[in-house]
């Protein structure tokens, strides 16, 4: 009996409660991140934003989860009810699932996996089942329509995306995202790869359906996109889950890029600070230039939109990959 | 512009970055939003809002039920039933507005011979349910005994160019 | 171990049982929706094997982009099911043959399959532990011992990706859109401002 509770109800208590300390703060970060987005695209368009609800606004995201919570959930009769139903469960499982391999600081990460990169992009390439499901169970043309352009696009993207991450993989040499993160003691991957940075952080829009890519949603056509036909608690799940995705986009970019936990100097007033600080401070960092983008840029088209990423970031991508592999041979750079 | 030009700003996306500096700058530039409910703007005179049946000043209700209004209305949204009352003045009975097909003209108001139906200042009166914006004579009573003062003020206001 | 034990029965009973739905159920939908989950699952074993740069593979490729393009397309087919099953009973017994013969060589392989004797205490850590990583391992091999057959296969991809494209590729007559000429175009180049005096033409 004594060798139950040591050998597995113990383990299973301390990691539930690890599961519970990322995924309790995830959905505050979320839930804060849709008050961060009004409130700054508000100010950027000379608004004030949510500022009734609480000082500042500050709890309009809870009074909008509650109201969510307490509408109806509305399952059209064509649609397919099981697939309807698992649809939003999907995605919003998949956004948090791929916390797991997240360092936050100097060995505070869940799964210290030595594929943990390739953990990411694999899960982050599952988040299309959610939409394709949705907008297929619907039995609606506007989310089908959708979910067709939303799964076209996340495909499309994802190539750049993988890339990308070969890019840093070469400079690394490690699939380990801690690994990744001390890589970059000496110089974050921002500065030698800044073409990468960029194009992985436009990617990271096409691929989470932001603005200006934002056309598997697009209102203008497309009512909702693939959950038009989705209300109350499953509309909450695929909102809570295309948030908190960002949020896990953001993470890989200051993970890939921005140097994870890392102090931008390694000297005094700035080491002081702990590493999930920084790693946050990055993090918010990243999701305000989503939030920013989204106010200044109008949506592309959706040619415009597939040449992009296969015509212009495919081939640069690629170009790029071959750039870094020969000057890593040529000056013996590669990492041992 | 030569070639190498055009390819090094649209490579180093300038323009881009030129669109993302002004929605930056624009952070700090006052809002030109009001804090509604705490803030309001300023309504002109002639502003139609919520409907009101006044008073004279010694408390008896100025309509005579000349149905003008009812007659004008082009949203057929007023229902006016008169009689004679005991002390032989013409008065109505029944006076309602479904303030749900009301387009808020203002027709109502120029017809009215004695300034009895007007349309006060008042904008906020959504309600839960339907049935509570069927306003009847005394709601209307109620509203012009509640919005007196300012209702007077816009007549006067208006007056001069009337 | 009794976890890894109930895992490996979990993803083995699930991908078993979704596998057993791909070609049972009666939505096409349906049947590549179990079998990504059987794919997932697979993915779940090649885990529980210490594969697990092999298990990220099978799910990003796969599951991520294989299996999306079959869902893309039966999605958007509209078969009458009906139909379909029309000539099954006719088709039966080819198709009974044809599981039958699979399933005759399946044993053969099996059966004259000597498991070499140290290939079980392996099986938890491929590589010797604290050495390499399995990735690095795979890596080691394939650019090495195998590595005119991994070209190959990439040059089978390649000819596979020419034929598609030619095969589809028709050139019609449209209009094009040229982003380029068009960003670099200038009011100068197409726009003139006159000041026309009224009652004359230009």
């Amino acid at each position: 009996m004594a060798d139950f509770w040591s050998g597995y109800a113990l383990p299973t208590a301390i990691i539930v409660a690890q599961i519970l300390a990322i995924v309790l703060p995830l959905l505050l970060a979320v839930a804060y991140l849709t008050y961060a987005e009004r409130k700054v695209i508000a100010s950027m368009q000379m608004r004030r934003g949510p500022n009734v609800v609480g000082p500042f606004g500050l709890l309009q995201p809870i009074a909008d989860g509650v109201k969510l919570l307490f509408k109806e959930t509305i399952i059209p009769a064509g649609a397919n009810r099981v697939v309807f139903v698992a649809a939003p469960m999907i995605t919003f499982t998949l956004s948090l699932v791929a916390w797991a391999v997240i360092p936050f600081g100097e060995g505070i990460v869940l799964a210290d996996i030595n594929v943990g990169i390739l953990y990411l992009f694999a899960i982050s390439s599952l988040g299309v089942y959610g939409v394709v499901m949705a907008g297929w169970a619907s039995n609606s043309k506007y989310p089908f329509l959708g979910a067709l352009r939303s799964a076209a696009q996340m495909v499309s993207y994802e190539v750049s995306i993988g890339f990308v991450m070969v890019t840093v993989l070469l400079c690394v040499g490690s699939l380990n995202l801690s690994d990744i993160v001390n890589a970059q003691r000496t110089i974050w991957f921002a500065v030698p790869l800044l073409p990468m940075f960029v194009i992985f952080f436009i990617s990271a829009l096409a691929e989470t359906n932001r603005a200006p890519f934002d056309l598997p949603e697009s209102e203008s056509e497309l009512v909702a996109g693939y959950f038009s036909e989705y209300s109350s608690m499953t509309f909450a799940l695929f909102f809570l889950g295309e948030y908190a995705n960002m949020i896990l986009m953001s993470a890989s970019t200051t993970i890939l890029f921005l140097g994870g936990w890392l102090p931008p100097l390694d000297i005094a007033p700035f080491n002081w600070i702990p590493g999930p600080i920084w790693f946050g401070a990055k993090i918010a960092l990243v999701l305000f230039g989503f939030l920013w983008v989204r106010a200044t840029f109008p949506r592309y088209r959706y040619d415009q939109l597939m040449r992009l990423g296969w015509k212009v970031f495919l081939p640069f991508t690629l170009f790029w990959l071959m750039v870094t592999a020969g000057v890593l041979v040529a000056f013996d750079w590669l990492p041992k | 512009m030569s070639v190498l030009q055009r390819g090094a700003k649209s490579l180093l996306l300038s323009e881009l970055v030129t669109g993302l500096g002004l929605t930056f700058r624009y952070i700090f530039k006052p809002k030109v939003t009001l804090n509604y409910p705490y803030e309001k703007g300023p309504l002109s005179p002639r502003f139609r809002g919520e409907h009101a049946l006044r008073r004279y000043p010694n408390g008896e209700e100025r309509c005579i039920a000349c149905k003008l209004c009812e007659a004008i209305c082009p949203a057929l949204a007023i229902t006016i039933e008169a009689e004679p009352r005991e002390d032989g003045s013409r008065r109505t009975t029944r006076y309602d507005i479904d303030m749900t097909k009301c387009i808020y003209c203002g027709l109502c108001q120029e017809a009215c011979p004695v300034d009895a139906i007007v349309e006060g200042p008042n904008f906020e009166f959504a309600t839960e349910t339907r049935e509570e914006l069927f306003y009847n004579k005394e709601k209307l009573l109620a509203n012009g005994d509640r919005w007196e003062p300012e209702l007077a003020a816009n007549l006067a206001a208006d007056a001069p160019y009337r | 171990m009794i976890v890894q034990s109930l895992a490996f029965y979990l993803f083995a009973a699930v991908t078993l049982a979704s596998g057993v739905m791909v070609i049972s159920a009666r939505n096409p939908v349906h049947s590549v929706l179990f079998l990504i989950l059987a794919f997932f699952n697979s993915a779940g074993l090649f885990v529980l094997l210490g594969a697990e740069f092999l298990a990220m593979i099978l799910v990003v490729v796969y599951v991520g982009a294989v299996a999306v393009l079959f869902l893309f397309v039966v999605m958007m087919l509209d078969i009458n099911f009906a139909e379909l099953r029309q000539g099954f009973m006719t088709y039966l017994p080819v198709g009974a043959l044809v599981g039958l013969i699979l399933v005759v060589e399946l044993l053969l392989v099996v059966g004259g399959w000597a498991v070499h004797p140290t290939a079980a205490m392996m099986s938890g850590a491929p590589t010797a532990p604290g050495s390499l990583t399995n990735t690095e391992a795979i890596g080691q091999v394939l650019y090495t011992r195998y590595f005119y057959l991994f070209q190959a296969a990439g040059l089978i991809l390649l000819v596979a990706m020419v034929g598609a494209i030619v095969l589809t590729l028709r050139h019609r007559e449209v209009r094009r859109q040229s982003i380029g000429r068009q960003v670099s175009r200038r009011a100068g180049d197409t726009l003139e401002v006159k000041d026309v005096p009224t009652g004359s033409g230009i």
